[in-house]
């Protein structure tokens, strides 16, 4: 197997099984470290596809931001209800039943389709690359990601404002 | 390594997060499971882009990166808010609206 092949199976497997940690876990709070987990291993995917600027962006805004914010949640919601974080699961059958289906049916969608098996050469540098594409042809979603970031923000204020 | 080897490596994530958003009880289990589906489509678009060399693909994980962040800043203080109210984030006990 070449360096490449072991890079990716172990990837793959670590990011599975913490995938699959987060949503067995009793405990919450052990979900979102394995989320966490399952997030960087997601960014090193993401390295391993020559994307080294969202391999940053994903370790700064998932593994940074959004672990942080679930944290701070289920360190609110504890404390006001007095209660442990463990938590049960319904419908586990069912769940898992749709689940597996999902799954094979687009492993076999997937096997009876042509694609293509090795990459395409790349032509300079994808960072530069994604940024003069962000500037010129995608101009317009950029500005209007501001917007939606101003009103997420704004949002997210207005529900954490005091009670009067 | 394939195109197909990614694709099949999300296909997993993802139907791993539909398990989690399905049998999750508490809201924020919940958003967990959303977060990711979320993941699994970003390996998606980001091996696309490289197996057919077309950037495009990488500026939509920008976006839809950027997106889920802001998804999980307004989703989670809606949960908190509901706990403010109603005393739980039991997914099953908020049926306010039920007729």
């Amino acid at each position: 197997m070449s360096l490449e092949a072991v890079g990716f199976w172990g990837l793959a497997i670590v990011l599975i099984v913490s995938s699959l940690l987060t949503v067995l876990s009793k405990n919450l709070f052990h979900s979102v470290l394995y989320l966490a987990l399952a997030l960087v291993t997601t960014a090193g995917v993401f390295l391993s596809l020559n994307a080294e600027f969202l391999f940053a962006v994903q370790i700064f805004l998932y593994a940074g931001g959004v672990v942080t914010l679930v944290v701070f949640a289920i360190m609110l919601t504890e404390r006001l209800v007095g209660e442990r974080v463990s938590q049960m699961s319904r419908g586990v059958g069912v769940g898992s039943l749709v689940s597996v289906t999902l799954f094979l049916a687009t492993a076999w969608a997937l096997t009876r389709t042509g694609l293509p098996s090795r990459r395409a050469e790349l032509s300079g540098d994808l960072t530069s690359a994604i940024g003069s594409e962000l500037v010129t042809r995608y101009v317009l979603p950029l500005e209007l990601l501001a917007v939606l970031f101003l009103a997420a923000l704004l949002g997210a204020l207005y529900f954490a404002r005091k009670e009067e | 390594m394939e195109l197909k080897a990614y694709l099949l490596l999300a296909a997993a994530v993802f139907a791993i997060g539909l398990f989690g958003v399905l049998t999750r009880r508490n809201a924020i289990g919940i958003l967990l499971g959303i977060e990711l589906m979320l993941n699994a489509v970003n390996i998606n678009l980001v091996a696309f882009a490289r197996y057919a060399a077309v950037t495009a693909g990488m500026v939509f994980t920008l976006f839809t990166i950027s997106i889920t962040v802001a998804e999980v800043a307004v989703g989670l203080a809606i949960v908190i808010q509901i706990f403010r109210v109603r005393r739980t984030v039991e997914a099953d006990h908020l049926n306010l609206l039920k007729g």
